[in-house]
């Protein structure tokens, strides 16, 4: 069966993991791993499998853009905006899992399909993919006045590009709580926690609710919306069960990764990477039935 | 004599934990009014987790903070305001708002081995003209080759001061004196010190600090702060006068605002309890004091179970959910 051919850019921790994850997608076929340090691990490892490697950034791929139907973008906010304008006016379909959001924001539970149209799509980020299902979850229930996450990350799984985008990070998924979640207002917050063993991603979400004796309904609907995520990101789970105080709301996660490239504890990549895996993934489906 | 070093005080920030987060424009004016008069040259104004810390994890603001910043640089005549700001709670715009308010210094604080999400902010602080400091929070927890470390990539970004941020008030006067005196060797910024008093070694931890070569040291007035709160503003005052220092205090006036102004508007007394005793023998970050309490009293368990679990979870500042994960997991394991 016909596959999409898919390139990445950015061979870091990312890209590498997103990888292995696109090697099991049905539709879409590995091909190229673009980084800008030849001596990168994940160029390496990209050769190494028999992708092909190019190690002179997004210039490099434009020489060779048959290789690829779909692109990933696994730089960083700064980077994002070149790569896309070049890539969409060749044709090629974008996803983007830096908090660039030019595109529309995607979270595969909540609007898997809904901007298939678009030529580049964003995967908000590792916290708003963890939270937003759980944002969403409530406000199919009851109307969400406000809605704020806490995700803590363990520092080794926090490269130098989330680092130097803290601020892209809180934003865009403030941002996507809202447009995405359902909250009329959005707040994030990140922390990074160095403690060895390092810790499981955790997350919580805290809402606000118009009315209260929606309990019930908020407990069954969370449950449904984690058998969701668990289809793609086994590892995600909830904490204890939700808490009620008057109109708040507040639900507690953690989310084990696949330890594709990253081990388990990083469930904060897993969850970006297994998210847009699944978001190609579906768009293959759509592009390959439509050609034929 | 010259001045050997400014005391800054964090009652009207560090204090919105000890507040639950309700100063009123009233009590940050009186307060202001009174640390100017006294002679104290900064002072810090923001929700206890820096700006943009209004939340529900950490407590919503009873009165929206830039209108306290607003309020107390309006009482200022000397002194500055400065204002925290966390990366990963806070943002730059957050900056660009308090600055407009009056703000004219900026601590920029990370975990203590996470100094590089700072570098944007740090910048920016400086192009905005504001004295940029670096506050390495949670120090205890790094050992001091660490601390040096962290601290050069806060001076690379241009921080004028970094801090040595003994968040858990866990240290002891030589945990100080090393820290202080190896970034006293190795960074050419000045060096900042600022305690909790959960061992009752604030005072103590902050002569050691000056004594290493320390040029900022903060306090709060009748240790208004989180935990058991900081080193007592008026009493260093005082201690620093005794022992030959220059503080450019007056120390009745300061005796004045903390006894006069503040003490009425507390909560309760800053007394260490059996809660903050175990954050700082177990190094727990001093805010999840009153979430503790919270926790505690909803899951119905012990707060100090709570705490030691937190430590040795090594919880890092601004994990106050964590407190009601650990509530709910100790009570389940109770049943």
């Amino acid at each position: 069966m016909k596959k999409c051919k898919v390139g990445i850019i950015g061979s870091g921790n990312i890209g590498t993991d997103l990888m292995y994850k696109i090697e099991r997608s049905e539709h879409l076929q590995m091909s190229v791993m673009v980084g800008i340090d030849p001596e990168s691990d994940g160029l390496k490892r990209a050769a190494d499998r028999g992708y092909t490697a190019i190690a002179n950034g997004i210039d490099g791929l434009m020489e060779q853009l048959d290789l690829v139907d779909i692109v990933f973008d696994a730089t960083s906010a700064y980077a994002h905006k070149k790569h896309s304008d070049l890539l969409t006016a060749a044709g090629k379909k974008v996803i983007d899992l830096t908090p660039a959001a030019i595109g529309p924001f995607t979270v595969p539970p909540v609007n898997l399909t809904e901007h298939f149209d678009k030529n580049n799509l964003n995967m908000v980020t590792c916290g708003g993919q963890a939270t937003i299902p759980m944002v969403k979850a409530i406000s199919r229930v009851v109307e969400v006045e406000y809605a704020e996450i806490v995700a803590t990350v363990a520092s080794l799984s926090a490269g130098p590009g989330t680092r130097a985008n803290i601020d892209e990070f809180t934003r865009t998924t403030a941002k996507a709580i809202e447009v995405v979640g359902g909250a009329q207002k959005g707040k994030a917050i990140i922390i990074l926690n160095p403690a060895e063993p390092p810790i499981i991603m955790r997350d919580t979400v805290h809402a606000l609710v118009a009315e209260e004796g929606k309990e019930e309904e908020i407990i069954v609907s969370v449950d449904e919306m984690v058998n969701e995520v668990q289809q793609y990101v086994p590892g995600y789970r909830l904490r204890g069960i939700p808490q009620f105080d008057g109109r708040k709301v507040s639900i507690f996660l953690e989310v084990e990764g696949a330890g594709d490239y990253f081990p388990p504890y990083s469930g904060n990549l897993d969850i970006m990477t297994a998210a847009a895996a699944k978001v190609a993934n579906e768009l293959a489906k759509q592009l390959i039935t439509a050609s034929v | 004599m010259g001045r050997s070093f400014e005391i800054l005080d964090v009652s009207l920030r560090d204090g919105s934990h000890a507040m639950q987060h309700s100063f009123t424009v009233e009590q940050v004016r009186a307060t202001a009014r009174g640390l100017d008069d006294a002679g104290v040259s900064y002072f810090e104004v923001s929700h206890g987790d820096g700006l943009g810390g209004s939340s529900l994890q950490y407590g919503l603001s009873k009165v929206d903070e830039l209108k306290l910043i607003e309020a107390a640089a309006e009482e200022c005549q000397n002194a500055k305001v400065s204002v925290l700001l966390i990366p990963g709670i806070g943002i730059k715009e957050d900056l660009q708002e308090a600055v407009k308010a009056g703000a004219k210094m900026v601590r920029v604080a990370t975990h203590v081995t996470e100094a590089d999400v700072a570098a944007q902010h740090i910048a920016l602080g400086r192009e905005l003209g504001l004295k940029t400091v670096g506050f390495l929070m949670m120090a205890h927890m790094a050992p001091v080759e660490k601390v040096v470390e962290q601290a050069k990539l806060f001076e690379s970004y241009g921080a004028e001061i970094v801090y040595v941020t003994d968040s858990a008030g866990y240290m002891l006067p030589q945990d100080v004196t090393a820290r202080i005196a190896a970034l006293k060797q190795s960074i050419g910024c000045e060096i900042g010190f600022h305690a909790h008093n959960n061992l009752s070694m604030a005072m103590a931890n902050t002569i050691a600090a000056v004594e290493a070569g320390a040029t900022y040291i903060d306090g709060s007035l009748r240790a208004l702060g989180a935990g058991s709160g900081n080193t007592q503003t008026e009493v260093m005052a005082a201690v620093l006068e005794r022992l030959g220092y220059n503080t450019g205090i007056d120390l009745y006036k300061i005796m004045d605002v903390a006894n006069e102004v503040v003490a009425p508007f507390m909560q309760r007394p800053q007394e260490i309890t059996g809660s903050s005793l175990i954050m700082g023998y177990s190094g727990v970050y001093s805010s999840f004091l009153l979430h503790t309490q919270a926790a505690a009293q909803k899951f119905g368990v012990d707060e100090r179970d709570i705490l030691v679990e937190l430590g040795r979870l090594k919880a890092v500042g601004g994990q106050e959910d964590l407190i009601y994960d650990v509530a709910q997991q100790l009570a389940l394991a109770k049943v």
